[in-house]
């Protein structure tokens, strides 16, 4: 297999999530320094509740004040923490019976070393310093009797209710295919190339894994001439987070001569009401300087001036 | 309603970290002209097709997507997705032609695990209220699972090694005195970070014997879900998979294809469906020689299949898992039609 070009890809979001009424007052009395459960068909009192019976689906509604000290059911032991996790430093992993509560709640136990945790084991809850109004409220337990400093104060009242943030970071390496990574490799080059499909012929940019008509990967390279046609456009006038071009403007899709595919782009230097589909255009590139693996080197489009295409000239490939 | 059989099955080699992209199409196009070499089927005669994956693994909205040129999906086909182990497109695609829509289908599943953080990824399977914000890892679960077994006294250390002994060509004492990983459970109880797709041909009964030699009749397959609060049940049985097992008619199998990631799922499922010490377990090497995330359990349900191509078993069953601590489980029951 050729080289391919990769690179790390970060994905990261706060997920905003609404609670309701059982886990709204969970999470409410954490923030408060109190932890309840709910009681379920069985008589069980689960922790953290949860708003269908496990057993039956009916609808939990008898909430049950549960002790802060609790038990050790099964635990694991995490000697290398990762990303996020309740404690940078080696922890425990612990499904902790709450006194009062008949099902095992799952947190991290701040034991110092294996040698320290045993199924059985008395914790209690160490609350956090700054509450966020989720399950981190709890930052972790700790064996019961063990020194762990100062607890911190009650917070002042919630200011917020009904909701809870959680961030979401993961981390990838994310690789291009080899098709994809020939088309990037020469954009640094300023050059465009699509590749033609062995069974139908038929020339995409950027190439592709797999022909979309065929299911067989394209292979011979062909390059394009940076002029082509609107296929169909729109126009921007709606502002939003982390736009770069001032609305009016518009968005393409651009096909090149010789290509069988369209691909979006920007079609700028001229009035945005006079961009129409079949009109011809042309790539304005950036600075070689600027050049890197990416169709960012083409900053945008613009009109050549010359006579549009006919529509069934292009009417195919809309 | 029509009966439905495997026809073809074909996987991706399982490797620790492919060079491709997260789309899949790399491993896949290869392995669906295996199947279609093996069935004499085009893709032109395919009624329906099914894939399980996950945008998680892949780190981008729908990336099933891009796997869709894989099939050379044009003109328009009938496609459907299922975000888990792509064993359940399979039972998706078995009720297409059980309700006679289609008599053909292909299902495929892919993941490239090494894409990203597994055991951080798996995390977002979890309860996402208040447990995933935790950020618990898949593996610090199964230990958890684990050590439920041992303070109960179901399985010992020596016991879980026993079971991935049977895998590789190493003696049980020396698995011992590796190190732990995640404290109770070692490298060796835990499958390996792979990379991989497989894909199976499902036909109406009516139709099999076109296009395989000995086709694989699924007589029972059932999935059943069980409580996702982890502390809710005891997670030393698979109540799911039990209740999957006795639903499909599990009973007198001569081979079963598990789909245990961990050393002691094995036992729990061992134990769950039954299985005796006359069921050859796991002829394949199981998941825990090669796990690709969301194309594992539709291996197992290929694997044992191909007990009944080559003539090797008669009644066989296999088994698929998704979600943390064996939560969901299907069993599929298959004999050979002659
Ligand atoms: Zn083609």
């Amino acid at each position: 297999m050729s080289t391919v070009l990769s690179a790390p890809l970060e994905v990261g979001f706060d997920y905003t999530r609404s609670l309701g009424p059982v886990l709204g007052r969970f999470f409410t009395g954490l923030r408060e320094r109190r932890i309840e459960g709910v009681r379920g068909s069985d008589g069980r009192v689960h922790v953290p509740p949860v708003e269908y019976d496990p057993v039956t689906a009916d609808p939990l509604t008898e909430f049950v004040p549960v002790g802060e000290e609790g038990t050790v059911v099964s635990w694991s032991w995490m000697s290398e923490p990762l990303e996020a996790q309740p404690l940078t430093r080696p922890f425990a992993w612990a499904l902790i019976k709450l006194d009062g509560a008949d099902t095992p709640m799952l947190h991290a136990v701040d034991a110092g070393s294996p040698e320290h945790v045993h199924t059985g084991l008395r914790v209690r809850v160490r609350w956090a310093d700054e509450p966020v109004g989720h399950i981190r409220d709890i930052a972790y337990f700790v064996p019961v009797g063990a020194p762990d400093g100062t607890a911190p104060e009650p917070p002042p009242a919630a200011d917020r209710e009904g909701i809870m943030i959680a961030p979401v970071h993961l981390h990838y390496q994310h690789s291009a295919s080899p098709e994809e990574s020939r088309y990037l490799e020469a954009l640094a080059e300023g050059r465009l190339i699509g590749q033609r499909c062995p069974a139908c012929g038929k020339v995409y940019i950027p190439p592709r894994g797999a022909c979309p008509v065929d299911g067989v990967p394209t292979e011979e390279e062909v390059e394009l001439p940076d002029t082509g046609i609107v296929t169909t456009f729109c126009i921007v006038n709606v502002p939003f987070l982390g736009q770069r071009l001032k609305p009016p403007y518009v968005a393409a899709y651009i096909l090149l001569d010789g290509a069988d595919i369209a691909f979006l782009h920007l079609v700028l230097g001229c009035d945005a009401s006079e961009v129409r589909m079949g009109m011809r255009v042309r790539a304005a590139w950036k600075p070689r300087e600027e050049w890197w693996t990416s169709l960012e080197n083409v900053d945008h489009f613009e009109p050549t001036g010359e006579p549009d295409a006919p529509y069934e000239s292009f009417a195919h490939h809309l | 309603m029509s009966d439905v059989a495997v026809v073809g099955f074909a996987q991706a080699p399982n490797v620790r970290r492919t060079p491709g992209t997260t789309n899949g199409v790399e491993m896949l196009v290869p392995i669906f002209a295996e199947v279609f070499r093996q069935t004499g089927l085009s893709k032109q005669d395919i009624g329906f097709w099914c894939s399980g994956s996950s945008d998680y693994l892949a780190g981008r909205a729908f990336s099933f997507i891009s796997a869709v040129d894989a099939i050379g999906a044009f003109p328009p086909i009938h496609e459907s997705h299922v975000e888990m182990d792509a064993a359940w497109a399979l039972y998706e695609a078995w009720l297409k032609i059980r309700m006679g829509e289609v008599d053909t289908a292909l299902v495929y599943g892919f993941g490239k695990s090494s894409a990203g953080q597994l055991r951080r990824v798996l995390a977002l399977q979890l309860d996402p209220y208040a447990v995933a914000p935790l950020w618990p890892d898949s593996i610090s679960i199964a230990a958890l699972q684990a050590r439920l077994g041992l303070d109960a006294g179901l399985w010992s250390e020596k016991d879980l090694a026993e079971v991935a002994a049977r895998y590789r060509d190493v003696d049980v004492s020396s698995l011992l005195d590796e190190p732990y990983l995640a404290d109770p459970l070692r490298p060796h109880d835990v499958a390996p970070i792979t990379d991989g797709a497989a894909v199976i041909i499902l036909a109406s009964a009516a139709r099999a014997k076109e296009f395989a030699e000995r086709p694989a009749l699924i007589t029972g397959i059932e999935h059943r879900v069980d409580t996702p609060v982890l502390g809710a049940r005891d997670l030393t049985r698979a109540p799911s998979a039990e209740a999957a097992a006795r639903a499909a008619g599990a009973s007198g199998v001569e081979v079963a294809e598990l789909h245990a990631p961990f050393t002691h799922q094995e036992l729990i499922l061992r134990a769950s469906l039954g299985l005796d010490e006359q069921v050859r377990v796991n002829p394949s090497g199981g998941a825990l020689t090669g796990n690709p995330m969301f194309a594992a359990g539709l291996a197992r349900i290929g694997e044992a299949a191909k007990e009944i191509f080559t003539g090797r078993a008669n009644r066989v069953l296999a088994h698929a898992t998704s979600g943390p601590a064996l939560q969901q489980n299907l069993v599929a029951v298959m004999e050979g039609l002659d």
